[in-house]
This record gives C-alpha cells, sequence and structure tokens, in this order.
C-alpha cells in the first residue's frame, strides 16, 4: 500500500497478512464451537436415541396384521445384516408375538430417498408373504411433494401387497398387484421409498428362511422368534 | 468506525417489534415464515429456536466485536449462528421429539436465516453487549409477533382449531388451502399489506400533530 516503508514494518506486514494468523479467531471459534457441540451430542444422544425407538415401538403394533392392544404383544428386537452385492445393510427386526404364536415382524430399513435418508418401518406377516404395513420414521423430502410418502392414504397401497414380486412405481394407475401408484410430482421419492421396501424385504425373507432351514437341519425347531 | 450515533437499547429493543419488524417490514426470513405457520404450536417453537440462536449469536458477535476483520467476520457469524442452531437442534430432538420431526429441515435452516446475520451484520458487530442483547430480544418479539398473527389466521381457517383445539363450530368448512403452500402466500401478502397500511396511517397522523413522537 505504502511505498516508503522500511524494511522492519514489511516484515511486520507480511506476518500480519498471513492467512493462518488473520483467521487465528476462526480457527480458535471452530474449535471451541466443535467441542462444544460434541459435549451436546454427546449428552443428548442417548435421549434421542430412547426417542426414536419408542417411536417406533409405539407404531410397531399398528403395522401387524390383525388388530392387538399394544401390550397383548410381546414384541423383541434384534439386528440382521445382510449382505448384497459387496454393501452392507443392516436392519432393526421386530418379532411381535402373541402369547405362543408368532403374530409377524416389522422390519425398520433406512435408504436413500430423493433429499437425505428415509427411515420406514415395514410389516410382514408371520409366513413373510404379505406386506402388513409401512410407517415413515424420519424423512426430508421435499415438503408438499415427496413428503406425502407419509400420508396414511397413501401409505395404505402397500397394505397386503405380496412379497413374492418386487414393487413397481407407475404413474399411470396400479393395476398389478405389485404395482403402486406415484405420488405426482414426486416419482423419484415414491420409487426411494419402494426400492427400500423391496430390498428390506427381499433381505429379511433371505435371512430368517435361511436360518429357518439350518435350525431345523440342527435342532428340529420350526419355531425360531 | 465509528458510525455517528447508533440507537440505544430501548431504541433497538422498541424498533424490533414494529418499526424495523424483521417479517413485515423488513422481509426477512421468509421460509420458515412460510413453511411453518400453518399451526401456532410449530410456529411459536420456530420463534423460540429463532429467538434463542439470535439471542445467542448477537451476545457472542458482540463481545468478540473488537477481534473481528473485516473480511472474516461473515465466517465468523456464521460459525457462531451454526453451533447454535446445531445445539437448538438436538434440543428438540431430544425434548420435544414429535415437534422437532414436524420442523423437520427448518430448524437446521435457520443458520441461513437472514434475520440473524443481519442483526450480527448491523448491531451486535457494532455495539455493546446490552444493546446487541436487547436487539435481538425485540427481534425475536417482532418474529414471534408476525409468525403468531399469521399462523393464527391459517391455522382458524384451515382447521378451525388454534394450538391444536376446535375453536370454530364444526360447521366451519376448513379452508384446507389455507395449510398448504398458497395459503402461506395469501395470509402473509394480506397482512403485511395490512401492517404497513397501518403503519403509513399512524405516521401520517402523527406528521399533522407536528411534534409526535413517531
Amino acid at each position: 500500500m505504502n511505498d516508503s516503508l522500511n524494511g522492519k514494518n514489511s516484515g511486520k506486514l507480511r506476518v500480519k497478512k498471513n492467512f493462518m494468523i488473520q483467521a487465528w479467531l476462526v480457527l480458535f471459534l471452530s474449535v471451541f464451537f466443535g467441542v462444544s457441540l460434541a459435549a451436546v451430542q454427546l449428552t443428548l444422544s442417548p435421549k434421542i436415541k430412547a426417542n426414536k425407538l419408542n417411536e417406533t415401538m409405539k407404531n410397531v403394533p399398528g403395522l401387524l396384521p390383525g388388530h392387538y392392544a399394544p401390550d397383548a404383544l410381546k414384541i423383541s428386537r434384534r439386528f440382521l445384516t445382510a449382505v448384497s452385492g459387496g454393501v452392507k445393510k443392516s436392519y432393526s427386526l421386530f418379532t411381535a408375538m402373541s402369547g405362543k404364536t408368532l403374530v409377524g415382524y416389522v422390519v425398520k430399513a433406512s435408504g436413500q430417498g430423493y433429499s437425505d435418508s428415509i427411515d420406514a418401518l415395514i410389516g410382514l406377516d408371520a409366513s413373510l408373504s404379505r406386506i402388513t404395513g409401512v410407517f415413515i420414521l424420519s424423512q426430508k423430502e421435499t415438503p408438499g411433494l415427496g413428503g406425502k410418502i407419509t400420508d396414511p392414504e397413501w401409505r395404505a397401497q402397500f397394505i397386503d401387497k405380496p412379497t413374492d414380486r418386487p414393487l413397481k412405481v407407475v404413474k399411470t394407475g396400479a393395476r398389478a398387484s405389485n404395482e403402486i401408484d406415484a405420488i405426482t410430482g414426486a416419482t423419484i421419492s415414491s420409487r426411494s421409498l419402494c426400492s427400500i421396501i423391496n430390498q428390506a424385504v427381499s433381505d429379511v425373507k433371505g435371512i430368517l428362511e435361511s436360518n429357518e432351514k439350518s435350525s431345523q437341519q440342527v435342532t428340529g425347531v420350526n419355531e425360531n422368534g | 468506525m465509528k458510525m455517528d450515533k447508533q440507537p440505544t437499547p430501548l431504541e433497538r429493543f422498541i424498533n424490533g417489534i414494529l418499526p424495523e419488524n424483521p417479517v413485515y417490514r423488513q422481509v426477512l426470513g421468509m421460509c420458515p415464515t412460510l413453511a411453518v405457520t400453518n399451526n401456532l404450536k410449530g410456529a411459536m417453537t420456530m420463534a423460540g429456536a429463532v429467538c434463542f440462536v439470535l439471542l445467542c449469536a448477537n451476545v457472542i458477535t458482540s463481545l468478540i466485536r473488537d477481534l473481528l476483520k473485516p473480511h472474516l467476520r461473515i465466517v465468523v457469524f456464521t460459525l457462531t449462528i451454526a453451533t447454535f442452531v446445531t445445539i437448538v437442534d438436538r434440543f428438540l430432538a431430544a425434548y420435544m421429539y414429535q415437534m422437532s420431526k414436524q420442523l423437520g429441515p427448518y430448524v437446521p435452516l435457520i443458520i441461513v436465516n437472514c434475520i440473524i446475520i443481519c442483526r450480527c451484520e448491523v448491531c451486535a458487530s457494532k455495539q455493546p453487549v446490552i444493546t446487541a442483547a436487547a436487539d435481538a430480544l425485540g427481534q425475536s418479539v417482532g418474529y414471534a409477533m408476525a409468525l403468531a398473527s399469521i399462523a393464527f389466521v391459517r391455522e382458524i381457517m384451515g382447521t378451525g382449531m388454534l394450538f391444536g383445539f376446535r375453536v370454530l363450530p364444526a360447521v366451519w368448512p376448513d379452508w384446507v388451502i389455507m395449510i398448504l403452500p398458497p395459503g402461506a402466500f395469501l395470509t402473509l401478502g394480506l397482512l403485511m399489506g395490512l401492517v404497513n397500511f397501518v403503519i403509513m396511517r399512524l405516521s401520517s397522523t402523527n406528521d399533522k400533530h407536528a411534534g409526535g413522537t413517531a
């Protein structure tokens, strides 16, 4: 800026102009805020996890075939991992028993939606042959368009769909038993949810059926809830 | 850097409520204003979240105002705002889970809410902490009132309810459009027109009685 600066001053100026030195406040605040956020996350995350699990548990009975009072069912949770095409996917599987009879399963699955990941609960009957309900736990799709995947009327389409064929999204009115009507203006969100469901159903079916076979071979016991 | 004369804390507080109302006069923060005002409960939670973030960001910015480099100030503002928004977001998810699901992406979006960065720039980076805090409170009250007025009209017309309780008789045909996005634009436009009309009327009567305290 000024030609008449002497050597000492220009040295000082260089230090002053150094980006790292100019940005000391930014760097300091980043570290400070980062540490505080980590502390907040550590304190609150158990509570948030418990909220999520609570909500899942609350919605499990409504996704099962038949109508059960929430406390008439015994719901147990376990974790499954499926590997397909080198990609590992994990699911929470909720098994619902009424007394000694198996009522059905609810699978918690997540996958990529249009804008962020979608977490969904998928109800399956005891023989794994029909979908008995779908519930969206969390999504960040476009409000008013993709966000409609949470609409109860739209979700009702999934009830009683057979699981032998993958579900397909159509735009012109669903006719075949495995077809789902797309949400107007949100075909990608509809497709994403369907592919999450397809993947989860086929993975869980695969695991449970192979488990059943192996447990029959080993112990001869048919029922492995 | 000294401006000729900066407003006092009280002036800042009062300005935020009506003369410089963030929604009706400055037309800032339109995204949450339009998106979360289809019921009063959501709107009030959003206003509370914005109030917390604005207050904290203004206080911190004001405390470090002498250390700010002009070309790095926006980075510092954004960093501060983002931190407090994340805290609010986590807090809502922990203690108001249903509400946090209902507000969805609009809580994280407070980070890019112009009201807050505007107050940091206009007031907090130039004035002492008390003024900055008064400014934040005034703007928050103004914002809350604006959201409440829009949400009041939309919720009562769209669902016949207020805060989730039925207030209109069941014969009221719920105008669903009011809780959908078009209702937000209609309500905001009409209310903004009304508020500005009233303010113009007030200022012109004040001018007639010369010496009025505007």
